[in-house]
C-alpha cells in the first residue's frame, strides 16, 4: 500500500480545475496510454499576461492525479516566466511529499507545462533531442540526464522512479548507469571547485589522502610514495621500494596517484617526481 | 467502516472454527511433537490428525504430505528435489504466467546452467499446450505449472497433461495454491508428482503450506535439519498453524460442492451486473476454464490504482494488474502475456470472493463501482476521445 500524504489523497479525491478549455493559449500533452499515464493541460492568459485558467486531463494513478491537481493550484495567477521555474520537486513539495517511486508523476508535471508554454510561444514542438536510451517508455539521454543532476539521483532505480527509463525490459540499464557516473563526475568535482581550501588544508588533505588511499595501494606491490612538498598545485613526490625501479612508475604517477588526488582533494593538481 | 473484501485470491479470512482449534496449542499444548512424553505426543496425534485432513481434500495419502511455511517454500522444495534427482538433465519447463514464487525460481535457474522454456497463453489465458509438449525432451528435467491462475482465475488442464507427462516420464509439479479448496481435486486420478498449497489460501492461517510428493517420486530436502517430516524437511514443526491448516482443509473439502455454487453465482452476478452497467468493460481470461470466485475486470481508460483507492473509501477491497499497484511500470506480467492491451492492462481490476461474502456486499459494489468509473474517465484525456 503506498504511503500518500493526507493533501495527495485531497488532490486525488477533489481534484481541482479538472476540464478542457477550448479557446486555451497553451496546450500541453504528456505521456501515452501504454506508458500508464498521460495529462493535458490547458491555461488561458488575463490582459497582464498571467495565468487567468487552468484546466487539466489525468489517465494515472492517484498520485498522477494530485501531481496534475496541484499544478494547476500552483500555477494559478503566474506569469509564464515564474510558472517555468516550478520544478517536479515543488509540486512534490506541495503536496507534502510523494513516495519516491511515484516521483515520476511529478515530472510529468512540470513537462506538461513546459509543453504547454512553448505551445503558446509558437515554438514549434521540441524535437525529441538527445538519444533515446530507454526504448520502452521512449525517454531520452538527455531527460535523464537532467532528472539525475536536478534530482541528485544515485541509482538507476531512482532514475526509473523519476524518469520511468529502465522500469521496462531493463535492457538500458548499462546506458543509464553511464550518464549516472558522468553526471556524478561532475557534480563531485563542481562541489570541490566552490570549497576553496586553504593552503594548510589542502596539504592536509593530500596528506591524508595518501595515507588513506594511495600507500596501500602501492605497498601491496611493494611500493610506497612520500610528500616531499607542495607549491600551488604542483605536488611533489618521491617514489620508493619497487616503484622507485618500476619502469611503470611515470604512469602509477599520472594515471593513479594524480587522478586519484585530483578526485578526493583538487581537479587542478599536478604531481611531479622528485629525484632523489 | 465495514470492510468489504474481495482480495481472496490475496489471502483469506482464518475461518472461526481454525482459530479455536488453533487456540489451545500456542500456550496449553505446547509440547514439541518429537518430544518422548506423553505432553508432545498430544501434538503429535493431532499434527497426524492435520496431515489426513489435508490429504483427505486432496485425495492422498498421508505419508505424501509434507509441511512448509508457506507455498513458496513447498514450490522451491519441489523445483529443487526434482533438479537434484535428475542431475544430468538440464532443461526445465513453466508457463509463462505463474506466480513469482515459480517465476522467479525459474529465472533464476535460467541464469545458472538451465535452459528454461516459458510456454505461452493465448489471449484467453488458455495454456499453449502444443507448445508445451513441441518442447518435451530426453533433458527436460521438470515441468512445472499452476493449477489456476491467481490473477485470471483460468484454470489449466492438469490432468490431461499429468497423462503425457507420466508416459513420456518427466516429473511434474503443480503449484495448486489458487486451486486448493476451490475446486475439486483427487490426486488418485491425476497425475501430478508434486503439488504446493498453502494455508492462508482456503482460510487458514499464514506462515504453514504443505508440499505433496506422490510415492515412489525422488525427493531430496531443501531445508536440511532434524527428523521431522521424516527427515524431508527439518524444523521444528509450527503446530498450531499445522492443526490450522488441517481444519481448513476439512472446512474446504465440506464446503468445496455447495458453498462454491453460492459463491459462483455471486461472482456471476457481480460481473454480469458491473458489465451491464459499465460500458468499454472487459472479462479477462476464459470464462469457462476459470475459478468458480475470481474475476478479472479490465476498464479501459482508467488506471487501477485509482480505481482500488476510489473503492478504498468504500472499505472495498479489490486488487489490480496495474502497474503503479506493484512498484513497477509495467502492468502485470500475466495480462501482459495474454496480450491484454495496455489500454486495458492498466485499469484492470480483480475481485476475489469467499464463502463469506452477502449478496448485500455485491449488491453495495454493483452501486459504488460504476460511478467510480465514470468519474474517472470524466479526468481521463483519453476518454472522450475514445467514444
Amino acid at each position: 500500500m503506498w504511503e500518500y500524504t493526507k493533501t495527495v489523497k485531497d488532490h486525488f479525491l477533489n481534484p481541482r480545475n479538472v476540464g478542457v478549455i477550448e479557446d486555451a493559449d497553451g496546450v500541453g500533452e504528456v505521456g501515452s496510454l501504454a506508458c500508464g499515464d498521460a495529462l493535458t493541460l490547458y491555461f488561458k492568459l488575463d490582459d497582464h499576461k498571467r495565468i487567468k485558467n487552468v484546466k487539466f486531463q489525468t489517465f494515472g494513478c492517484a498520485s498522477a492525479i494530485a501531481s496534475s491537481s496541484a499544478l494547476t493550484e500552483m500555477i494559478k495567477g503566474l506569469t509564464l516566466e515564474e510558472a517555468q521555474k516550478i520544478t517536479n520537486d515543488d509540486i512534490a513539495q506541495f503536496l507534502g511529499g510523494l513516495p519516491k517511486q511515484k516521483m515520476h508523476c511529478s515530472v510529468m508535471g512540470r513537462d506538461a507545462l513546459e509543453k504547454a508554454i512553448s505551445n503558446y510561444r509558437g515554438e514549434a514542438e521540441k524535437k525529441v533531442e538527445g538519444e533515446i536510451v530507454c526504448e520502452c517508455f521512449g525517454v531520452t539521454d538527455i531527460e535523464i540526464e537532467r532528472a539525475v543532476r536536478e534530482n541528485h539521483l544515485k541509482s538507476i532505480e531512482d532514475v526509473t522512479n523519476f524518469v520511468k527509463a529502465g522500469g521496462g525490459c531493463e535492457s538500458c540499464h548499462d546506458k543509464i548507469q553511464k550518464i549516472i557516473d558522468a553526471a556524478l563526475g561532475r557534480e563531485t568535482k563542481a562541489k570541490k571547485k566552490v570549497l576553496r581550501l586553504t593552503n594548510i588544508q589542502k596539504i592536509k588533505l593530500i596528506e591524508e589522502t595518501l595515507e588513506r588511499e594511495i600507500k596501500p595501494a602501492l605497498k601491496k606491490d611493494g611500493g610506497n610514495i612520500e610528500l616531499v612538498d607542495v607549491d600551488g598545485n604542483h605536488v611533489l613526490v618521491k617514489l620508493q621500494g619497487t616503484c622507485a625501479a618500476c619502469s611503470a612508475a611515470e604512469i602509477t604517477l599520472k594515471n593513479y596517484v594524480e587522478s586519484k588526488l585530483r578526485e578526493l582533494v583538487a581537479p587542478e593538481l599536478l604531481v611531479e617526481e622528485v629525484q632523489s | 467502516m465495514k470492510v468489504i473484501y474481495l482480495d481472496n485470491n490475496a489471502t483469506t479470512r482464518v475461518a472461526p472454527e481454525v482459530l479455536e482449534e488453533m487456540l489451545p496449542y500456542f500456550s496449553e499444548f505446547y509440547g514439541n511433537p518429537s518430544s518422548m512424553h506423553t505432553f508432545g505426543g498430544t501434538v503429535e496425534h493431532k499434527i497426524t490428525e492435520a496431515r489426513e485432513r489435508l490429504s483427505g481434500l486432496l485425495g492422498a495419502s498421508p505419508e505424501e504430505i509434507i509441511f512448509t511455511s508457506c507455498g513458496t517454500e513447498s514450490d522451491n522444495t519441489a523445483i529443487r528435489a526434482a533438479i537434484l534427482s535428475n542431475p544430468d538433465k538440464k532443461h526445465i519447463i513453466t508457463s509463462r504466467v505463474e506466480h513469482p514464487a515459480i517465476k522467479n525460481l525459474f529465472e533464476y535457474l535460467s541464469k545458472n546452467g538451465y535452459r528454461v522454456t516459458f510456454v505461452p497463453v493465448n489471449r484467453k489465458g488458455l495454456l499453449d499446450l502444443d507448445y508445451l509438449y513441441k518442447n518435451l525432451s530426453e533433458d527436460t528435467a521438470v515441468v512445472s505449472l499452476m493449477w489456476a491462475n491467481n490473477e485470471s482465475g483460468v484454470i489449466f488442464p492438469i490432468e490431461e497433461i499429468g497423462k503425457i507427462l507420466k508416459e513420456k516420464g518427466i516429473v511434474f509439479h503443480t503449484d495448486a495454491v489458487q486451486a486448493v479448496g476451490k475446486i475439486p481435486i483427487d490426486l488418485k486420478n491425476v497425475d501430478v508428482d508434486m503439488l504446493s498449497l498453502s494455508g492462508h489460501k482456503l482460510h487458514g492461517p499464514k506462515g504453514v503450506g504443505a508440499l505433496y510428493v506422490r510415492k515412489g517420486t525422488k525427493y531430496s530436502p531443501f531445508l536440511i535439519g532434524g527428523h521431522q517430516e521424516k527427515g524431508r524437511r527439518g524444523g521444528t514443526e509450527n503446530a498450531a498453524s499445522i492443526i490450522g491448516l488441517g481444519k481448513a482443509s476439512d472446512l474446504a473439502a465440506h464446503h468445496l460442492l455447495a458453498e462454491n455454487v453460492r459463491v459462483k453465482r455471486l461472482r456471476d452476478r457481480l460481473e454480469t451486473e458491473i458489465l451491464n452497467r459499465v460500458p468499454n468493460a472487459i472479462i479477462n481470461g476464459d470464462k469457462e476454464h476459470r475459478l468458480p470466485n475470481t474475476t478479472s475486470i479490465a476498464f479501459e481508460y482508467v488506471e487501477g490504482e485509482s480505481i482500488l483507492l476510489m473503492m478504498d473509501e468504500y472499505g472495498i477491497c479489490a486488487s489490480s494488474g496495474s502497474a503503479c499497484t506493484s512498484g513497477s511500470l509495467e502492468p502485470s506480467h500475466v495480462l501482459r502475456a495474454m496480450g491484454v492491451p495496455f489500454t486495458a492492462a492498466h485499469g484492470s481490476v480483480r475481485f476475489s470472493l469467499s464463502i463469506y461474502n452477502t449478496e448485500e456486499e455485491i449488491d453495495f459494489i454493483i452501486e459504488k463501482l460504476p460511478p467510480i468509473i465514470e468519474r474517472l474517465r470524466e479526468l481521463s484525456p483519453f476518454w472522450k476521445k475514445a467514444l
